[in-house]
């Protein structure tokens, strides 16, 4: 298992936002987890990648305990995070950007990551046309590619995502999403946190439905499309349905 | 030998273990939300879904039984509104009301999988035309295989139980290769066949799938030695899922639970605690992935002991031994526990002996008395009376050292016992309590 959550409580000051989650992804997977605003999925990522502490309950990343290792170690083990709202160094160049992800490899004394720069651009021909543009000057979906470039240049074993869509025209969601089942079939391992359930579901191979902190439904993705209660709650579904009616 | 899914059915033991502790705090927060009878009684005991912890913590939770569905009659325990249900079957209700259950489109798609899964495991292909000898209707082992089998992509015959003669006739011009039916009821072909002077090894033949009724390894040798096929044991319940349980492999020593889906537990059926690993207790059973009707420690009243040790065939879901009876089958004579299966293994052990037989029980004084009807046939009807009394004393001592418990043993005649096409009913208790 890459990565392993096991009766994780946690939030902030009074309030406890995730209740006992139990997850796990297993390499080469896509797992999603759908929820609606406020559930606690981008508490859940936060508390993972070490920038909330976690009240109760273990963390296990790449077989190692990471439960209150800080956020650099967590990352340096190889465990990244392509933060909601993209966080992009916007007076910085794209290249720039990509290669301050890259310091994670210098770090860990696997060079500066130059090599890698070419498979990113080769996955985002668009950051290479803009190499020396100021990464606040690109567009939403740009600056979502380039975080999730950023991200891929400390070669991590896992790549959480929170939210890549939000904010995003729908052509550009369909171009990201399917960016990530790409990185998926080269091998990558993804989680995939989203308030679109029905893109997320679209690619992913698992998927957790979280509901005021808690697990309530662990189930491959194709079922949890089929499942009445998801499509209700957070496709929509049932609604067109009577209005077709 | 191929395995349907090999990254649940060969999973490690310790992610297994992390994916069925997500998967029952899932089911446990989605029982306490959706259906009421569990979330009242969680409340009762003070019982938070958040307690949940750990696996172990599972003994921290009420028991579910046959009377908890009867008191929600019909759609009472549906953590699912009706409307997402699109299937409903019921088992018979001999006492009381039936208990009904339903399945969501997911479920249904479960079921299948999972069936497929010990179909595939003891040879069913694509290849294969799979004969259902189960009776359809309310009952879930016919759907249960039927849609197994085809999910495989074997053809099936929907042949339904009963008219024997028919599906002897299907079985020779259909060329099936694969039998499905009650254990008893092969036996009720291969004496049709035998009548019918039906050679089975001319028949195409191979695999049986019985279940539906405990049987014991007796029963297998002459079904296997009668019909010429790889008979084959599976476990279902319809409160659970129906069949797709458990089944075996190739290995024919066991059946492998499908752990990924149910959560099992070995109870003292009298004092309702765990017992460690490898005693024989009742089976207790928790659904980890159902929609429409999960389940909370389901009592199966049915008895056997689970084996961890891992098996040749490279699965490594826990294995059930062959079910010896059910808690309420359990016949306490004179104290001692006996279970109808110990005997039909010590019937069948015998040569000449027919598994058509019949417990009696009554009570003389404050003796409890037990009688074994067997049916005569050819080959033990005597006409000296010295070797029938012979025989008598062979049978009943034997039974006497393997239940620790004196019986008389008694001769019917042929056919006097009432034969079931579906369950047998065996046992009969005369006693007042």
């Amino acid at each position: 298992m890459m990565l392993r959550v096991k009766n994780l409580e946690s939030g902030y000051d009074n309030i406890k936002v995730i209740r006992k989650a139990s997850i796990h992804v297993s390499p080469g997977e896509i797992v999603t987890i759908i929820g609606a605003n406020g559930a606690g999925k981008s508490t859940l990522l936060k508390t993972i990648t070490g920038l909330i502490r976690p009240r109760d309950g273990d963390i296990h990343f790449d077989g190692r305990e990471t439960t209150l290792l800080s956020t650099e170690k967590i990352a340096f083990l190889g465990c990244s995070l392509v933060p909601e709202g993209r966080q992009v160094f916007a007076p910085m160049t794209v290249k720039e950007n990509l290669l301050i992800g890259g310091y994670l490899r210098h770090k860990r004394r696997e060079g500066r990551g130059e090599g890698d720069l070419d498979r990113i651009y080769g996955l985002f021909p668009r950051l290479k046309e803009r190499e020396n543009q100021f990464a606040g000057t690109l567009s939403g979906g740009e600056q979502q590619m380039l975080a999730i470039g950023r991200a891929l240049m400390g070669g991590p074993k896992l790549i959480m995502m929170d939210e890549p869509s939000m904010g995003l025209a729908p052509l550009i969601v369909k171009d990201i999403f399917s960016i990530i089942r790409r990185l998926r079939d080269e091998g990558n391992t993804v989680l995939l946190v989203e308030q679109n359930a029905r893109a997320a579901l679209g690619i992913a191979d698992r998927g957790y439905v979280l509901e005021t902190g808690k697990v309530i439904l662990e189930e491959s993705a194709a079922e949890l499309l089929k499942n009445k209660e998801v499509q209700r709650a957070y496709l929509g579904k049932e609604k067109k349905e009577i209005w077709e009616r | 030998m191929d395995i349907w899914d090999e990254i649940h059915e060969c999973m490690p033991r310790e992610e297994l273990e992390q994916l069925q502790l997500e998967r029952l705090q899932a089911t446990l927060n989605r029982v306490y939300k959706n259906v009421t009878c569990y979330r009242k009684r969680f409340k009762e005991l003070e019982i938070d879904p958040e307690d949940l912890q750990s696996l172990t913590d599972l003994t921290k939770l009420p028991f579910t039984t046959k009377e908890d569905l009867r008191e929600n009659y019909p759609y009472g325990m549906f953590a699912v509104p009706l409307r997402e249900v699109v299937r409903i079957h019921s088992s018979s209700g001999t006492t009381g009301k039936p208990t009904v259950v339903g399945y969501t489109r997911n479920d249904l798609k479960t079921w299948s999988n999972l069936v497929a899964r010990f179909m595939t495991a003891v040879g069913v292909t694509h290849d294969d035309v799979v004969q259902i000898a189960f009776g359809y209707g309310m009952f879930t082992g016919a759907f249960g295989l039927h849609y197994g089998a085809e999910t495989i992509g074997a053809s099936v015959i929907p042949m339904g139980a009963g008219n024997t003669e028919k599906q002897i006739m299907i079985m020779q011009d259909y060329k099936t290769t694969v039998l499905v039916g009650t254990p008893s009821y092969a036996i009720t072909i291969a004496d049709k066949m035998e009548k019918m002077g039906v050679d089975p090894k001319t028949l195409s033949l191979k695999v049986g799938l019985f279940g539906g009724e405990p049987w014991s390894e007796a029963m297998r040798r002459e079904i296997e030695s009668r019909l010429f096929i790889s008979a084959t044991d599976n476990y279902g319940l319809s409160e659970i899922i129906g069949p797709g349980v458990a089944g075996e492999c190739m290995h024919k020593d066991g059946m492998h639970i499908f752990e990924d889906m149910f959560l099992p537990e070995i109870i003292d059926p009298d004092s309702g605690s765990v017992l460690p690993p490898g005693s024989i207790g009742e089976l207790v059973l928790t659904t980890l992935n159902k929609e429409a009707l999960p389940m909370i420690r389901y009592r199966t009243r049915d008895i056997t002991s689970l084996d961890y040790s891992p098996c040749p065939c490279g699965r490594t879901m826990v294995r059930m031994q062959k079910t010896m009876g059910r808690s309420d089958d359990m016949l306490i004579i004179r104290g001692i526990n006996v279970f109808p299966s110990q005997i039909e293994e010590v019937l069948m052990s015998i040569e000449n002996c027919e598994p058509h037989y019949q417990l009696v029980v009554s009570r003389e004084g404050s003796m409890d008395i037990l009688e074994i009807c067997i049916e005569v046939t050819e080959n033990i009807f005597f006409d000296e009376m010295k070797r029938q009394r012979a025989f008598l004393e062979k049978v009943e001592k034997r039974i006497e050292s393997t239940l620790g418990v004196g019986v008389t043993v008694k001769l019917v005649e042929p056919n006097s016992i009432p034969r079931n096409e579906g369950k047998a009913a065996r046992v009969i208790d005369k006693r007042q309590f």
